[in-house]
This record gives C-alpha cells, structure tokens and sequence, in this order.
C-alpha cells in the first residue's frame, strides 16, 4: 500500500476509535449512535439472518437490473446523440440539468404504469444511473481521436471491427467513468426508494429497525451496506487503475 | 525508380459546400495534375491552409475529388482506400490500449492474417525501425519519435507499394527529424515503394524528395515542381552541402508570395 493509503487507513481507524470512546464513555448518547464495534456486531448479527440475506439478494437484485438497463440503454443513448449532433444540441441544456430533476416524483406513476413490485424500483434506479452513463458515453465518444478512425479507415476495417477494435478501447475510459457512476446511483436509487415506499429490501430494514429504535440492527444494516457497496467500488477501481495505468504506460 | 506511373491525378480538385447557408462553397485544392513514378519519393510543401492535407485524403481515398481523378496502378481510386496504400498521419495514431508488438500487428490481425505470418512480417519490421526491445511495452512509455516510428511501423508490416506521409514528423524536434529522415530513406530504398510526403519544412523536402512540388495559396495548385538531383543513396549528411542551401532557397523564393497571401487571407 502507498503512504497515503495508511494515512487513509490510520485516519479512518482514528475516527473509528474516536467515535468508539465517545459511545463508551457516555459523551454520545447510545439513543443516537451506538459504538462502532456494537455496529459490527449487528451487521453479523443481521447478516445471520436468512431475512436480511433475503432483504440484500432483493436489493442486490434489483440494483443489478437497473444498473445493466442504465448501461445499455445510456451507451445507447450516448451514440445516438454522437450520430445526431443537431439532437445533441437540442438536448445538451436538459442532460445538464437532469440530475435537478427529483426523480422520486415519478415513483407513483411507475406503481400505476408498473404495479406493486420491484419494479417501479428499478425505474427509479434505472432514471438516476442512465444519464450518467449516457453523458459519459457520448463524451468518450467525441474524444476519440480523429487519427485513429482514419488510420482504421486506412486500414480498411470493417464498421463492426471499427467499433469493437478501435471506438470501444479508445471511449472505454470514459465509459468506465458513466459505469462507476451508474453503479453509485443506481444504489442510491434503489435504496432510497426502498426506504421511503418499499415493503421489502435493506433500505426498507433500515427504516424498519429506524422506526422500531432498533439502533443495533440499523446500524448493523447500515454497515452491512458499507461493506457491500464499498467493496463493489473498490473492484471498480482497482479495474480503472490498471485500465487508467496501461493507458498511461505506468 | 522505375518509368512506370504508379499514381496519376487529372484535373483533382476539392470543393467543400458551404457549411452556412448563404456563403460560398469553399473550393480547397486544384484543379491538380501530377504523375508519380514507381519508387520515387515525392514531396508536397506549401503554405499553411493551401490543402496539402486535403490532397493526401484525396490520393489515400479518404475523400473523394469534387472533380478529376486518380489513378493508383493504373485503377481509379472511387473514395475508399485502395489495397498497397498506406497512410502515416502527423497526429499520434499509436493505441494506447494495445502494446508495441499489438499495435505494429494490428492491421494485420483484422485481415485474418495467419499468427505465425504477423510474426514474421511484425519482428523484422520492429526490428527495422528499432522498437525490438520495446515490442512489449505501451506506447505512454515510449517518446514522440519513437511512437511515430511505431505508426511507419505498423504502415509497413501491411507491405504498402504507394506510403502516404502527412506531416509525419511535425510534432518532433529538428535533430530527431533530420535522424528520423534517415531512417526514412533506408525504409524507402528497403521497400522500393513510392512515397508522397506532405510536409511545412522546406528542409525536409529538400534533402528526402526526388521532385518537390511547390504549392499556392488556397485554391491549391502546383506553382513549381523542382527536381533535386540528389542519388538514391542519401542521407542528412547532405544538409551541409551548397546545393542543399540553393535547393531550399529556390523553394522559398517559390513559396514566400504565396506564404504571405495565405497569412493575409487567414487573418
């Protein structure tokens, strides 16, 4: 690990530290939040519980699907608006200003056009994530170098070839970006919907245990959450890194 | 050098369409005509906007002349590129995804070359321009000469008869110029191919080319084409000779008019 990677580290497990004397030795109130370790203990406590297991597969579901449809559906989007520069124009102020959009709003429309399941979920998750990638995808594909498309026209490839051998590789950075992106927002979606208007699902637990003063089992949840997201991120970038260090010959 | 003409252009010219209504087409290049024997080495100076670059996309089949034609072993190029052609660009065209060795065997590979084939065409060809014990690094590790060099690299390995050259060392300093030139006329007295080199730098012109064709202001046309009577047998050295000086004069006296009408109908 590099040196700022143990500053991290110790700044982190200081806080933590920090935050476990000031719940033992009464300075927080345990009404409010519980120490750090007792957190730990819930999360393996929850995670212990076919419930909960039940609850996270449900979440972890419903993310994946709103995640791959934001990924399809925005590199699609991405290469249409590429395609079309007088659309581009058209909807360049809107895409800027989507994510002040409070997409929530729509949850009661989705229940009507979709029912009473996940799905409406995955709308919600599904609109936060698709713009991101969308954005992204259509930056990466406006940075490609105009050499490379002539050197493969040059070279006589084939549109198929040219997209998966040169357009591809040369847009996948910023691609990466909009994924990373859609990753995050499709939990914050999916989760905060699950809080707010689900009967099933982590963020639901959450505001289950929240309601019933449960301190022990939201907090558990919550790091449950942590752990998961955080390492679904970590993957994420340490992929970006090699990809970002080959890209940059290190 | 052999007589055969290996590539002809009749009457070529360039017309782009206005982009806003109202104004007038913007006519780039031409009417051009030039013939180009097998093995010569050709070069294109002329001032800056004057459609060198437009008549490279011409010849490369890139874009398609307005009007004219071309000829490239006696078959009319029609707007795509044709087989024995290959292009070097100014811009750094090396992908940064794939390494040395992917990269010089790109082309290659997406032809459905046989593995053992790329290997016997990629190794020599690495070996030749210097880049064997680079073949497995990225080309964010090599320097700008060195990843141009890959780009003439991975033009060659496809066995080009007509090589195409846009500026390909603008980006570098002088003393790696006048070296990559050297390294240029070996390749090109290696391959026998015809070479047309576009380039800014009279000098360059000067001490690479057979015939040097000097361009005008846009429209583009041939307003002199000089032969420089230099032997196959050349290289840098020659830079410090007097015919060089007079050579290089001569362009300039060529090319200083139309240098200050390209400047007056930039600004």
């Amino acid at each position: 690990m590099t040196r700022a990677g143990w500053i991290r580290l110790a700044l982190i497990a200081g806080a933590l530290a920090l935050l476990e004397a000031a719940c033992r030795f009464g300075f927080i109130s345990r009404d409010a939040i519980i120490p750090p370790t007792v957190m730990v203990q819930g999360a393996w406590h929850a995670l212990r519980s076919d419930e909960t297991r039940g609850d996270l597969f449900l979440t972890l579901q419903t993310v994946g699907l709103a995640l791959v449809l934001s990924l399809v559906a925005g590199a699609a989007i991405g290469a249409l608006l590429h395609k079309a520069p007088r659309l581009r124009r058209v909807l360049d102020p809107l895409l800027a200003s989507y994510y002040a959009v409070p997409t929530f709003v729509f949850y009661p429309l989705f229940i009507v056009l979709f029912g009473l399941n996940r799905w409406p979920l995955v709308a919600i998750g599904f609109l936060f994530a698709v713009v991101a990638v969308a954005i992204n995808t259509l930056d990466g594909l406006s940075r490609i170098p105009r050499a490379y498309l002539r050197t493969a026209a040059v070279m006589r490839l084939s549109r198929s070839q040219m997209l998966i051998h040169v357009i591809l590789p040369a847009a996948a950075p910023w691609f990466f970006t909009g994924a990373k992106f859609a990753v995050a927002y499709s939990f914050i979606g999916v989760i905060a919907g699950e809080f707010v208007v689900s009967g099933a699902g982590i963020g639901h637990a959450i505001a289950f245990a929240y309601n019933s003063f449960d301190n022990r089992m939201m907090y558990g949840l919550i790091v449950l959450l942590f752990v998961v997201v955080g390492g679904i991120n970590t993957l994420l970038w340490s992929w970006e890194r090699r990809l970002y260090a080959r890209l940059a010959g290190r | 050098m052999s007589d055969m003409v290996h590539l002809r252009l009749d009457g070529v010219t360039r017309v782009y369409p206005s982009a806003t209504q109202g104004r007038a087409p913007l006519h780039a290049l031409g009417p051009i005509s030039l013939t180009l024997k097998q093995g010569e080495f050709f070069s294109v100076v002329g001032p800056s906007g004057c459609g060198k670059s437009t008549l490279l996309d011409v010849v490369a089949g890139l874009a398609a002349p307005s009007d004219g034609s071309v000829t490239f072993e006696e078959k009319q190029i029609a707007g795509a590129v044709p087989d024995g052609v290959g292009v070097v660009f100014q811009e750094d065209a090396s992908f940064p995804w794939l390494s040395v060795y992917d990269n010089a065997a790109f082309a290659l590979r997406r032809a459905g070359v046989p593995e053992q084939e790329v290997r016997d065409r990629v190794e020599p060809t690495l070996a030749f321009m210097g880049l064997t014990s680079f073949a497995g690094a990225y080309p964010a590790q090599l320097s700008g000469g060195m990843r141009q060099r890959l780009c003439i690299a991975r033009t060659l390995v496809t066995r080009p008869r007509l090589l195409l050259l846009d500026e390909p060392f603008g980006a570098l300093d002088q003393q790696t110029r006048l070296l990559m030139g050297d390294e240029l006329l070996n390749l090109w007295r290696e391959t026998g191919a015809t070479i047309l080199l576009i380039t800014h730098s009279l000098d360059e012109a000067s001490m690479l080319s057979d015939r040097i064709g000097v361009m005008s202001a846009r429209p583009g046309v041939f307003i002199d084409v000089v032969e420089t009577g230099w032997p196959r047998e050349r290289d840098s050295r020659i830079v410090s000779e007097a015919a060089f000086g007079q050579l290089t004069g001569r362009l300039w006296a060529s090319l200083r008019d139309q240098s200050i009408k390209a400047l007056a109908m930039a600004s």
